[in-house]
């Protein structure tokens, strides 16, 4: 009787033995999937030997950072840097965000405003093309970039992520485009503005929240890809963030606390978009899905 | 007097047809561009390859090789028929979606409703859905700690409770590499499950459930008769992309087995790259391509299609 009468104070609602259980639940799920990134976080921080038989071993307890200046720096020759692999992750993630985001407004905004019978066409094509495995392409684009000199580029990974982008973009923001209304686009039209203005002076500011959906989620996309990268990106100097985890993992010996801190460098950048971005990138994600 | 006026008229056509085509479909160029070199040429090309070996037509040939006839094969028939692994790539796939979707469905529900009446549920939330963020090199990496022998979580449970016999690497052995990155798969794809629900429950009316109070239904009964009705085409939605995740899968096995031990965690995806970069066998690796693409596009068609009738 005690404890609820505690809890209802402190929930300000009435506490009954059935909340008082989905609470432990809920935080038993919370500490579930919490556990590998306490893991990760604790070998990351503490010497090797430490962690070496389990993580959770609190005595000895060394704080240290070597681990990161290690993977930072890059332990061997045959390591690449991860300082230099995360600026090269930065290098093709904002291009490669900004870029197809731009294409696909213009796109979105064509299929919303004009529609026609051969537009509903195209506009099935590109839906369609959402379902393509990344694996259907690859054979073709690796010769295609090899005659291009492409491979080892940025530019080629770039265009190809656009690409890639596009279909669930235009969807997305053809829906938008579609809620938005148009009388104000019509009063600024009687008012002589071209169509481009239009589109840059109201219909992109009023796209804002989409566009903040779209570059969080696309952000971590690229960031995230590893299938791409790993074919295209084949010089150890030009590698990306992820290429650098299976790396550091090493055949022979395994270092987790190396690992560990790798793989915290690695993930931090679409962890700090999601947390920043949260809202947005949320929407973004179930916005198409909810609607069906 | 006409002369000027003809010009004039042709201007303003000239005006008219400009600003329609410029908007219209100008605008539409660059992202066909894109994807007639980036995505629909190069799918083109997989086909036509799929077909042809050293530069001859052979058929359904490629497609027969991979499927049965190669070392690994996608279907490994002898293996079933044992039931022992390696059973083949495709079947892996199939195995994932048996065990993988339901799991993350189920869980994605549950966590759904559960944290909805939480306090600190955003929270959970957020934790939950971390998975989801990583990229999934780290992800897999993540539980292939969870899994270490020494240093894992798992392990140390099973000596804490007297199992200390079964303690192992579980992704070194054949029986045991597929189920525990399948496991792993469902801690990093639940939360995916679990914000879309969310979002779902959200367009459920208030006033279903305020009626459902008033006549005195049981939790119980309010979920089974209000809840998973309304949420019929999320769902769906869910299926179908938690589908399509579970056929694309590639990162996870790549960083935590190398579709290993002898080939008994390889899906689809890693079968591709592996003989396409390593075999340089482009015939059947565009067959696997083209396969992998048969299933996404045929379950994501089917789904659209049936939801469409709803």
């Amino acid at each position: 009787m005690k404890v609820p009468s505690i809890l209802k104070r402190l929930t300000g609602r009435k506490v009954t033995g059935f909340t008082i259980l989905i609470h432990i639940v809920a935080w038993m799920i919370a500490l579930i999937w919490i556990i590998p990134f306490l893991g990760v976080f604790f070998a990351s921080i503490r010497p090797y030997s430490e962690v070496q038989f389990g993580w959770w071993n609190i005595n000895p307890f060394h704080l240290t950072f070597y681990n990161f200046v290690d993977a930072w720096n890059g332990i061997s020759a045959s390591n690449a840097p991860l300082s230099r692999a995360l600026l090269n992750s930065l290098l093709v993630t904002v291009p490669a965000t900004f870029l197809p985001i731009f294409v696909a407004a213009l796109a979105a905004y064509s299929f919303a405003r004009f529609k026609s019978r051969v537009k509903d066409l195209l506009f099935l094509v590109l839906v369609l093309l959402q379902t393509i495995p990344q694996q259907m392409v690859i054979v073709p684009i690796f010769t295609m970039f090899s005659n291009l000199h492409l491979l080892n580029s940025y530019v080629g990974l770039i265009l190809l992520h656009t690409a890639f982008g596009l279909p669930w973009q235009v969807l997305f923001l053809r829906n938008f485009f579609s809620t938005l209304p148009i009388d104000i686009e019509e009063a600024a039209r009687v008012d002589g503005a071209s169509y481009f203005k239009i589109f840059r002076r109201i219909v992109l500011p009023l796209t804002l929240p989409a566009l903040a959906s779209l570059v969080s989620l696309q952000f971590v996309f690229v960031w995230n890809d590893f299938f791409f990268a790993l074919v295209i990106i084949t010089n150890p100097a030009m590698r990306l963030a992820p290429q650098i985890v299976p790396v550091l993992q090493g055949r022979l010996i395994l270092n987790w606390s190396l690992l560990a801190a790798g793989a915290m460098l690695v993930m931090i950048v679409p962890v700090a978009i999601y947390i920043a971005l949260q809202r947005y990138y949320v929407r973004g994600l179930t916005a198409g899905a909810v609607k069906g | 007097m006409q002369q000027q006026k003809i010009p004039s008229l042709l201007s303003l056509i000239l005006k008219t047809l400009r600003r329609i085509l410029t908007v219209s479909w100008l605008f539409l160029i660059p992202a066909f561009l894109l994807l007639i070199i980036f995505v629909l040429y190069p799918v083109g090309d997989t086909i036509y390859q799929s077909f042809l070996a050293k530069g001859n037509f052979v058929g359904l040939q490629n497609f027969n090789y991979v499927l049965f006839e190669k070392a690994f094969p996608l279907i490994n028939i002898p293996n079933i028929q044992l039931g022992a692994f390696p059973m083949g790539a495709l079947i892996d796939n199939l195995l994932w979606i048996v065990i993988h979707l339901p799991l993350t469905v189920f869980f994605g529900l549950a966590f759904a409703v559960l944290l909805r009446d939480v306090k600190g549920g955003t929270i959970i939330k957020s934790i939950v859905f971390l998975g989801v963020v990583i990229p999934m090199v780290v992800g897999g990496l993540l539980f292939r700690f969870v899994y270490d022998p020494d240093a894992g979580v798992v392990n140390a449970l099973l000596r804490l409770i007297g199992l200390g016999n079964y303690a192992r690497d579980f992704t070194f052995y054949p029986q045991t590499a597929l189920i525990s990155i399948i496991l792993g798969s469902v801690w990093i794809w639940t939360g995916f499950a679990m914000i879309v629900y969310s979002a779902g429950l959200q367009g459920i009316p208030v006033e279903l459930y305020e009626a459902a109070e008033i006549d005195g239904a049981s939790r119980w009964k309010t979920f089974w008769r209000i809840t998973v009705p309304m949420l019929r085409s999320t769902t769906l939605v869910i299926i179908t992309l938690t589908v399509l995740w579970e056929l694309k899968v590639f990162d996870i096995v790549y960083v935590a087995t190398l579709g290993g031990p002898g080939g008994a965690s390889s899906v689809m995806a890693y079968d591709m790259y592996l003989e396409a970069f390593y075999s340089n066998n482009l015939g059947s690796a565009s067959a696997i391509a083209v396969l992998l693409t048969v299933l996404t596009f045929g379950f994501a068609a089917y789904m659209v299609n049936r939801m469409s009738k709803m």
